[in-house]
């Protein structure tokens, strides 16, 4: 609550004004419980009671959650049990439907105010509905370049315009490539290179050894500058991350298979924006993982992708739970969604694990999960108790992001090779059925 | 699905509530002078790995046992002793000598909470397991055991008591159950020996210790002639090598014990603790017990619950069987409850009753999450369910509702000035009312159980009923109790089947 005091509080309101109005609402709730936690005056103010409210409003808002998750079981239920069409119902991380494009558009503007985060996948809502509510196809399945429909145009963006009317999107772009923490995606790769590379340069010479401390130490906080390879301007990502979404959404433009495509161009938005981004924060990896949960009953080779990405993915997580309480908690979720993923998926394609490999994975990634385990110990046991929390504090934050990094990028090419290979199959039996 | 994953997922849900638990506040946080039961055990590993052995029960300049002083039998003393050692090493200031009364920090309660975690991972997880997979395989329902497993470890009482308020239950109650398991498996001497190092971990066994003696002695005298005497000969030597075992450094002298016996049979103190569900409590309400109190008193409570003990004790020693032991075991432990003194309300883990004290620690949220999970995860993985009616009946409904409103009162309206203690009392007797009728209802199952084994005919449709009854029982029984009945009624059906 109250976080919109200018020099009060550090925690300055950096979400869209939705969520500003939101909190707003919630803060006409919390007098009930505690009228010191709204004082603005109050910076770290802590109660029973405001502990209490805080948990229970999460709580509470979960059940939006619940309900999504509700819907989209019963679309899985109606698909098994061939009543309905593919092309007819479908749901997303908020409420989408086929047939309810305007509610699709209305409900995403909404999101994207509450949290700015999702413009990460923006590009594939604006594509899918471009294409399939203002576009109709003609009969073999290529656009109809005639059909262009203004009013539904003009509808749609409406729709979007007026949810964004009554906000004004603030962003930042004034803090760091890297959160305080990097999150696993290509500029961890890329920040560590850069050290090792002016560790070596310093090692044979190259580089003098006074700027190597520097970014030792500043690299983990707020701005990286690298020594060795060219720093990254915010535009640079942008347009790599631009550049990265770009093959999904020709896909996605040139032969929509209807929610499915748009799910998997949904997703690889979000891995673009995610591998590229500016300022990545590490909890972005759900708005990955969570659609990619969509597609696991339908191709074995994204179930067994989705088994990789998702414990990668919440490990990954794991340094934002740094208190030593929860550390029983993350690790117990953890294991225990793993499990239940890997049981019940080999249940479902009847896969079954060898002496050297999980169920549904290679053995390669079979060595890469397994290793997250000695990762997790030395972390969290063997660094601080052989005392190199004085001398290296991020050296486990650093080996955390890199490892999960190398699996996010190894998810995020085969998702996109899989996608590939999806289109493709799809096109030769599309041409067969035309013969 | 692979049942090892099933079990490894249960037992990570398990985890996860009792460490949610943890989380929050401990009896006695925050409180000096005397704090509660987290300061208790942290006083024990603060003497035990101060003092020497024989110095642990006495009272000196040293050992203050005004201030928590150590009232558990010798196996509590050496588990303290343990994690102390292990306190001492990490950080020395958490068990120094007379100096750190009162010690808390946030590293610290993250050790306590961990021990906890340990033992009931290695004790009581492994207990109830083996439990449940020493049984036969349910006949319809291929996941009984996985269900009963998850009922059992998240039974709310235990998680509330040991991670909210701050005990190790699990130790004695997890070796308890080994016991029960091994008799039941018919490995006499170990279920012995397991009984003993309960017993020596915690008093509080004793209320169970009628039924272990009467049904082994029953069995030993019913197989006399077949090597029954050769087999008492063997529990009675493993008995007393067990006691001698864990008493060895206290009986190097005749004062040392006596101090020990004393501490953990404290005569002295009153009657009943705090307000109790016990009789002794509720008639207190009539007649003020705790002014009256002579030691002759004591004595004729002694014999009264004796007395009230005799009945189920006979009737195992007369006819044992293992069905008939187990609902022995809840008579005697609901006999003692009622009707011994210096009760404590955790010595029953019930949770609608403990809720006066977990309110005192600041529980109430747990407490609420978990009465409201329990019934309905009951209701959904109960295995007994497809032969049992819902549990709708009007007086189960009557009862809860009681429960609701006397939990709604105790927490939201004042007490009335005057009588500060009366929606605890009232709490209490309300508590007794049941408990007396679940004793009767449990006696009457005991003694017309042997029937069933000779008659199964007559007896289906009476299983069935008792089946019934017994579920709705359980969501108030106490811990063992919900294993045992499950199992039984199980254990019935198989029979049953057997015999047909």
């Amino acid at each position: 609550m109250s976080r919109n005091g200018q020099d009060t509080s550090q925690w300055t309101l950096d979400y869209p004004p939705f969520f500003a109005w939101f909190e707003y609402a919630l803060s006409q709730f919390a007098g009930w419980f505690d009228k010191e936690m709204l004082k603005v005056e109050n910076v770290n103010y802590r109660s029973p009671a405001t502990i209490l409210f805080q948990q229970l409003t999460v709580i509470l808002t979960d059940f939006v959650y619940i309900y999504a998750v509700k819907e989209i079981y019963q679309y899985f239920r109606s698909i098994q049990a061939k009543t309905a069409d593919l092309e007819n119902i479908f749901q997303s991380s908020s409420l989408v439907q086929a047939d309810r494009h305007m509610s699709a558009a209305f409900w995403f503007a909404l999101l994207l105010n509450l949290k700015h985060l999702y413009l990460y996948v923006a590009p594939a809502y604006f594509v899918y509905l471009l294409r399939c509510y203002v576009f109709q196809n003609k009969s073999d399945g290529s656009i109809d370049w005639q059909s262009l429909s203004i009013m539904r145009l003009l509808g749609l963006g409406g729709t979007v315009i007026s949810v964004f009317t009554l906000s004004l999107g603030p962003f930042i772009m004034l803090r760091g490539l890297c959160h305080a923490y990097w999150a696993p995606n290509f500029w961890a790769l890329y920040n560590v290179a850069d050290k090792m590379a002016s560790v070596a340069g310093t090692r044979l010479g190259f580089v003098p050894p006074g700027n190597q401390t520097v970014s030792m130490t500043g690299g983990l906080v707020r701005e990286f500058d690298h020594t060795f390879l060219p720093s990254v301007s915010p535009l640079a990502t942008l347009v790599l991350s631009g550049l990265s979404m770009m093959p999904s959404l020709l896909m996605l433009w040139a032969r929509p298979r209807g929610p499915q495509s748009f799910v998997r161009a949904l997703i690889l938005c979000g891995f673009g924006s995610f591998m590229f981004g500016w300022h990545v924060h590490e909890k972005a990896i759900l708005m990955i993982i969570i659609p990619m949960g969509l597609l696991i009953l339908e191709r074995k080779t994204d179930a067994s992708l989705f088994l990789v990405m998702s414990t990668v993915g919440h490990y990954s997580l794991f340094p934002l739970l740094f208190t030593q309480c929860e550390t029983p908690i993350k690790i117990g979720l953890l294991l225990l969604t793993t499990i239940y993923a890997f049981s019940s998926f080999s249940n479902m394609y009847k896969a079954s694990g060898g002496p050297t490999r999980l169920p549904l994975l290679s053995f390669i990634e079979t060595l890469y999960l397994l290793g997250l385990l000695p990762l997790e110990v030395y972390t969290s046991l063997v660094h601080p108790l052989i005392g190199l929390s004085q001398p290296l504090p991020f050296l486990p934050l650093l080996l955390t992001s890199v490892y999960t990094s190398v699996g996010v990028t190894y998810c995020w090419f085969r998702f996109y090779l899989n996608t590939y290979m999806e289109q493709e199959m799809s096109r030769s039996s599309k041409l067969e059925k035309i013969d | 699905m692979l049942t090892f994953a099933k079990i490894c997922m249960v037992s990570l849900v398990a985890v996860l509530a009792r460490w949610c638990v943890s989380l929050g506040d401990y009896s006695g946080a925050g409180k000096p002078p005397m704090f509660g039961d987290y300061e208790a055990q942290r006083h024990w590993q603060e003497v035990a790995v101060n003092l020497p052995v024989q110095e642990w029960y006495k009272n000196s300049s040293r050992n203050d046992l005004m201030y928590w002083g150590l009232d558990y039998p010798p196996l509590t003393a050496y588990h303290s002793y343990l994690c102390g050692l292990v306190a001492k090493y990490l950080k020395p200031d958490w068990v120094a000598l007379n100096i750190s009364r009162g010690y808390e920090s946030y590293e610290h309660k993250l050790f306590m909470r961990y021990s906890v975690l340990l033992v009931d991972v290695f004790i009581f997880f492994p207990a109830v397991y083996w439990t449940f997979a020493a049984r036969k395989p349910h006949l319809t329902d291929q996941d009984a055991s996985v269900k009963s497993y998850l009922l059992m470890l998240l039974y709310p009482g235990l998680i509330l008591i040991d991670y909210g308020h701050f005990q190790y239950n699990c130790v004695s109650l997890g070796l308890a159950l080994l016991a029960v398991t091994s008799l039941a498996t018919n490995h006499d001497v170990l279920g012995s020996v397991l009984f003993c190092l309960a017993l020596n971990y915690k008093q509080m066994e004793l209320y169970h210790a009628m039924p272990f003696f009467c049904f082994l002695l029953g069995t030993c005298l019913r197989d006399i002639r077949r090597g029954g005497f050769w087999r008492l000969v063997q529990i009675g030597l493993a008995v007393l090598a067990t006691f001698a075992t864990c008493w060895a450094p206290f009986l190097l002298d005749l004062d040392t014990a006596k101090q020990v016996l004393n501490r953990l049979f404290p005569f002295a103190r009153g009657v009943f603790e705090d307000k109790v569900a016990n009789v002794w409590c509720s008639l207190s309400v009539l007649i003020k017990w705790k002014q009256m109190m002579t030691l002759e008193q004591i004595l004729k409570i002694l014999c009264v619950t004796g007395a009230c003990l005799l009945p189920s004790s006979v009737d195992l020693l007369c006819r044992p069987s293992f069905t008939k032991f187990r609902y022995a075991l809840v008579n005697s432990s609901l006999v003692f409850f009622l009707f011994s003194f210096q009760v404590h309300e955790k010595s029953i883990l019930i949770p609608a009753f403990m809720l006066p004290l977990l309110v005192k620690d600041g529980q109430l949220v747990p407490y609420i999450a978990f009465m409201l999970l329990y019934p309905l995860l009951f209701n959904a993985f109960n295995p007994i369910r497809p032969d049992t009616a819902p549990p709708t009946d009007t007086q189960f409904c009557i009862s809860c509702v009681g429960q609701v409103f006397l939990s709604l009162a105790l927490v939201i309206f004042p007490p009335p000035a005057g009588l500060p203690d009366l929606f605890p009392l009232v709490i209490s007797v309300f508590s007794c009312a049941h408990f007396l009728l679940f004793a009767a209802y449990f006696h009457y199952c005991q003694f017309t159980a042997g029937i069933s084994v000779h008659h199964s005919h007559k007896t289906k449709a009476a299983n069935g009923k008792n089946s019934k009854t017994v579920s709705k029982a359980m969501n108030k029984a106490t811990v063992e109790n919900t294993t045992k009945h499950k199992s039984m009624a199980n254990k019935l059906k198989l029979r049953k089947k057997k015999h047909d």
